[in-house]
């Protein structure tokens, strides 16, 4: 087990490692000057070359992919080139927002998902399990910016209920947590609808199996075979599609960010892309790469320890 | 990181038609998939309009006969965008899959061909492409060379290539022990020559499911690389970059909203149960979802 | 969807009996489009940075008014020597800097030097330009002796890279703003919003309102929630013009239309074919039709302009019926041209809603007299880069909003390429004269020589539409520079 586990790891720092490369490349060949950008339209040939000199962009590629290399490991990520403080604590600062939405996205989606894919599994074939089914079909089909769209029309604009979007911070909790529903059930909902369809079918396959039909010989009631004993079974699959969803969850909020000008991270990515803030661009990326991988690492070995047979293969 | 691989018998692909034709969610999914393609194909020598002329004077109207759903900001006719719409996102969504297979399926199955380091070192560029949050990526590439439809295809095509390539990686490893590979094998073939002549035909089916959720994928990337303004550019309409000149006028004509993100819905709502009816048929034992 | 715009309605009534019972508030929630890079602005052109600090936290020896007059700042008076090149500012006395130091004379050069030395990163170092010496003549004396005669020396004064810094806090700025204005930097947290709460220290009259937090709404469709819904009560410039009708229907809100210095213009590349022909680029403005561009692009809010100049300015000269739309007379130009059969080209489109919709109008138009257009929409990165300071293009639509700024087509290099020496002797001559009178003559012959070169194709000049709760008042209704000034804003009640 222990040399399965370093083979992963060092697989996923390999992946990484080239991952950073890619990102460095990426971001070397994006056209537009930060320092022009910065200074704006009628600053001066040299005034933007003593920027850039300032902002060491006058030094030549792979000495600066180092240099970011080994301030990575230290955890130094550098220094905006717009906002001109550490990129990690923008990190910081955006996580408070992305990491919470994130996990109300990831809980609401759960708390949906898991009961309807029980039941829909448990009626099998059934009318009700049809209606469950058909419904999750038409919330996978959502795109969630246009779902964030009608419920900001409804719920903020027309009811007055939540907030439209913004972010108070987290001095005020409540207010905090008001601002985020919206996010939250934009992009809980489409996920919420594959993981019903994964829970249930991961369910139908597991209620085949011998041992719950030995707990139903033995006389075990329905309802506790269906949520102790098959429930319990059927978590492996929904497990990975969930270790999955989180690194969606927290990367692929720009666009619902955007919609809800919320200061998380994957607003910051996109303003940093279209401000050429590239240092917070590699960092950002480099940190979601690296959560991507981290995720995936600790799904494989849950498996292997699971299903020992996975530990010889692949 | 898992993708299982469903086990299967091979069968004619005859059975499967029939077998799928009896399933209502692929036959509902089937008409909607073919009233999609068909608009997009008449819209190819005819839309009621000619949305590259504006006519602001008369904008923002409701529905009439003249304009059967209304007309947008600039006093265009939104049937005639919709239609044109529907063609920008098929033909998106389309290449990127074909862009997918193309590249992904051979890997795939030289990877199992070949298997030891090449193998690990297709699956390690596999990993690398999975690591980045996609639509991220997009963002980036669309950044990096323009917004427009031929970038948003190579920006969603890229992450094609890596879900074809382990499906055709794990349908062909699961086929390659099987006897009548043994017997090809035996007779002196080669690991290409197996694999186009005895592997790719029988994970067809398996790569035609997959193809249909990707296609759909494709279809709901497009709509969010438009709506960020990525897509495909005025003149030509796209329901993405429809969504997003609507919003802000959601509250006095929700039509102009409404209106495109149905268009969206129906059209993923489509192929998805198309994808899932022929995957049914073809494993009626293995109905997994993504 | 009948019912959804009910609903609306009937939570719009509720809301405003609700807001009625409050008594008068001191807090404000202004909403800005743009977060600014840093929170200095001597030391980037950012317009995002003055609309928060300028007049607020800032300020300089001059000020600009609300209808882009000269007022004085912190100089309470000044005289001007007979040749028009020493200035003697005398300054207020008592007054200081947020963080308790004094301001003084040497304050004042210390701010003007550093802003025009070699290493400055001041975006606007050509305000300074015309300085010879800055010299302390007592603590609340300054004397300012100028190489040449700059009749806008005041104006230039009063611009928002022009405010007056402390030497002990001027490296910090960027991060922790300190200046002498009525109120004080709180708090920036970013990616959503500053925060400035009054200076109770002010040498002024102090500012009615505690708190004002500026909240970043990055684009138009989340305006219109934001306002909507309360979150927001002032966009000093509300960025989806087109949510309007609805808005103003609201007897929440005030609505507001004002005037910007941004003059909105189809810029050709002049130092390219075929845009260098003369014929060609007046082929385009008759080709264009104005008035659909400003339906569309700004709602029918933009004041239509025949050349480079605000209609709020009185040196203004009407010239728009100089090409009225006649797309016989542009064919026959481009024919005139050897270009019978039209042509292709390019036009490139910044971020804005109005260069964005007018694009699509512009495309529209042109295509009725053969020349097709290929839109390419880039971020402000790339447009800078590839068209402002490359020159790579054909066509743009952008607004430039300097105020007074129609000497850009006097200098070389700059990214449109239009070259004509009748109009450098203008703008020398312009520069040498303080007479206002022979100064407004200039500026109508200036006006003139661009409208008949056709530089550009002239639109239309950018409204500022303030929208902000019907209770609040002193929001400035125009914007002759980009700032958003507080000192009299409050609610009412």
């Amino acid at each position: 087990m222990a040399s399965y586990v370093t083979k992963r790891l060092s697989i996923g720092l390999v992946t990484l490692l080239l991952a950073s490369v890619v990102v460095f490349a990426v971001l070397e060949i994006l056209p537009g000057d930060p320092a022009r950008i910065m200074l704006g339209m009628n600053a001066s040939p040299e005034t933007v070359a003593t920027l850039r000199q300032e902002m060491g962009l006058d030094q030549p590629a792979p000495l600066r992919y180092l240099d970011w290399l080994g301030g990575l490991v230290t955890g130094d990520l550098g220094r905006s080139y717009t906002y001109s403080t550490p990129v990690i604590e923008l990190v910081r600062e955006r996580l408070a927002v992305s990491l919470p939405l994130a996990l109300i996205s990831l809980f609401l989606s759960t708390a949906v998902a898991i009961p309807v894919g029980v039941f829909a599994a448990s009626r099998s074939g059934k009318l009700s399990d049809t209606i469950a089914m058909g419904t999750a079909q038409i919330g996978i089909a959502l795109p969630n910016f246009w779902l964030a769209l009608l419920l900001v029309y409804v719920f903020a604009v027309g009811l007055q209920w939540l907030p439209s979007g913004g972010f108070p911070g987290w001095s005020n909790p409540l207010q905090a947590i008001k601002a985020l529903i919206l996010p939250a059930i934009s992009l809980a909902l489409p996920q919420a609808a594959i993981l019903a369809r994964v829970t249930r079918s991961a369910m139908i396959e597991t209620l085949g199996e011998d041992f719950i039909r030995t707990a139903r010989a033995k006389g075990l009631p329905r309802r506790k075979v269906l949520w102790r004993h098959a429930l319990r079974n059927a978590m492996i699959p929904v497990l990975t599609i969930l270790g999955l969803q989180f690194s969606f969850l927290l990367a692929g909020t720009i666009i619902i960010e955007n919609v809800f000008y919320l200061p998380g991270l994957g607003r910051l990515i996109f303003q940093a892309i279209n401000q050429r803030d590239l240092i917070v661009v590699e960092g950002v990326v480099i940190l979601l790469v690296a959560s991507v991988i981290l995720i995936n690492l600790v799904v494989d070995i849950c498996y292997a320890l699971v299903d020992p047979r996975l530990r010889t293969g692949r | 990181m898992t993708i299982e691989t469903p086990i299967f018998t091979p069968e004619p692909e005859k059975h499967v038609l029939r077998r799928a034709l009896s399933r209502p969610s692929f036959v509902i999914g089937l008409a909607i998939t073919l009233a999609v393609a068909v608009m997009a194909l008449v819209s190819l020598f005819w839309t009621p309009y000619d949305v590259t002329r504006v006519a602001v004077a008369g904008r923002i109207q409701g529905f009439s006969w003249a304009h059967p759903l209304g007309t947008d900001h600039l006093g265009r006719d939104i049937l005639s965008m919709i239609m044109l719409g529907a063609r920008n996102s098929i033909a998106v969504a389309l290449v990127a899959v074909g862009i997918g297979m193309g590249i992904g399926v051979p890997l795939g199955l030289w990877a199992a061909a070949k298997g030891g380091w090449m193998d690990e070192v297709l699956m390690r560029a596999n990993d690398v492409i999975f690591a980045f949050p996609s639509l991220l990526s997009a963002v980036m590439i669309t950044a990096i060379f323009g917004p427009g439809a031929v970038n948003a295809i190579i920006a969603i095509g890229i992450f094609n290539v890596p879900v074809f390539a382990r499906v055709a990686r794990g349908g062909a490893l699961a086929i390659w022990p099987r006897e009548f590979i043994l017997a090809a094998r035996a007779s002196g073939k080669d690991g290409l020559k197996i694999s186009i002549e005895h592997i790719l035909p029988n994970i067809a089916n398996l790569l035609l499911v997959q193809a249909t959720i990707q296609f759909a994928l494709g279809i709901l990337a497009e709509a969010g690389l438009s709506y960020l303004g990525l897509g495909a550019q005025p003149p030509m309409p796209s329901w993405g970059r429809m969504l997003f000149d609507a919003q802000t006028r959601i509250a006095i004509a929700p039509h102009l909203a409404i209106i495109p993100g149905m268009a969206i819905v129906l059209t993923v709502l489509g192929l998805n149960l198309l994808g899932d009816g022929l995957r049914d048929a073809i494993d009626p034992r293995q109905r997994r979802p993504r | 969807m009948k019912s959804l715009v009910t609903v609306f309605g009937a939570a719009a009534i509720t809301l405003a009996s609700a807001n009625a019972a409050l008594s008068a508030r001191t807090d404000l929630v202004i909403g800005v489009v743009l977060e600014p890079p840093h929170l200095d602005p001597t030391a980037g052109a950012a317009g995002a940075i003055d609309e928060i600090l300028y007049a607020n936290v800032f300020e300089g020896l001059t000020r600009i008014g609300p209808n882009g007059e000269v007022l004085p700042g912190l100089a309470e008076s000044w005289e001007v020597s007979e040749d028009g090149k020493v200035y003697t500012f005398k300054l207020r006395a008592g007054v200081k800097f947020h963080d308790g130091t004094t301001f003084d004379a040497e304050d004042v050069k210390f701010s003007l030097d550093r802003a025009r030395a070699e290493d400055s990163v001041n975006a606007q170092k050509v305000l300074f330009s015309a300085i010879d010496t800055v010299e302390v003549v007592d603590p609340l004396t300054v004397k300012v002796t100028l190489k040449r005669p700059q009749g806008s020396f005041l104006y230039n004064m009063g611009w928002g890279d022009a405010v007056i810094v402390a030497p002990e806090s001027a490296e910090t700025n960027k991060e922790k703003p300190v200046g002498t204005g009525p109120f004080r930097f709180d708090r920036w947290a970013r990616g959503a919003s500053v925060t400035l709460v009054r200076n109770p220290d002010y040498w002024g009259e102090p500012a009615a309102l505690e708190k004002a937090e500026f909240r970043f709404v990055p684009d138009a469709a989340a305006a219109v929630p934001a306002l909507l819904s309360g979150d927001v009560q002032a966009f000093p410039n509300f960025p989806a013009s087109d949510a309007l009708e609805q808005i103003k229907a609201d007897p929440r809100f005030a609505v507001v239309i004002g005037s910007t210095e941004g003059e909105t213009i189809l810029a050709m590349n002049n130092a390219k074919a075929p845009f260098d022909n003369l014929k060609v680029r007046q082929a385009i403005s008759h080709a264009i039709d104005r008035e659909e561009i400003i339906l569309g692009a700004s709602n029918g809010l933009g004041q239509p302009i025949g050349s480079h100049f605000s209609p709020a300015n009185e040196a203004y000269e009407d010239l728009t019926g100089l090409y009225p739309h006649d797309a016989e007379k542009a064919k026959q130009l481009l024919a005139e041209a050897g270009l019978a059969d039209g042509f292709s080209a390019t036009i490139k489109l910044p971020p804005t809603t109005y260069a964005r919709v007018g694009g699509e109008i512009v495309t529209s138009q042109l295509a009725e007299v053969d020349i097709k257009l290929e839109i390419i929409p880039m971020e402000w990165a790339q447009w800078l880069e590839q068209v402002f300071t490359n020159k790579d293009f054909d066509l743009t639509i952008i607004s430039h909003t300097e105020p007074n700024d129609i000497d850009i087509y006097g200098r070389d290099g700059y990214y449109f390429g239009y070259n004509n020496p009748e109009f450098k002797t203008v703008m020398a001559e312009l520069d040498a004269t303080v007479d206002p009178e022979k100064r407004n003559e200039l500026y109508r012959k200036a006006q003139r020589i661009i409208a008949e070169d056709a530089v550009n194709a002239f639109l239309f000049q950018l409204p500022k539409v303030g929208v902000w709760d019907a209770k609040l008042v002193g929001m400035w209704e125009n914007s002759p520079i980009q700032a958003n000034d507080l000192t009299k804003v409050r609610w009412t009640d």
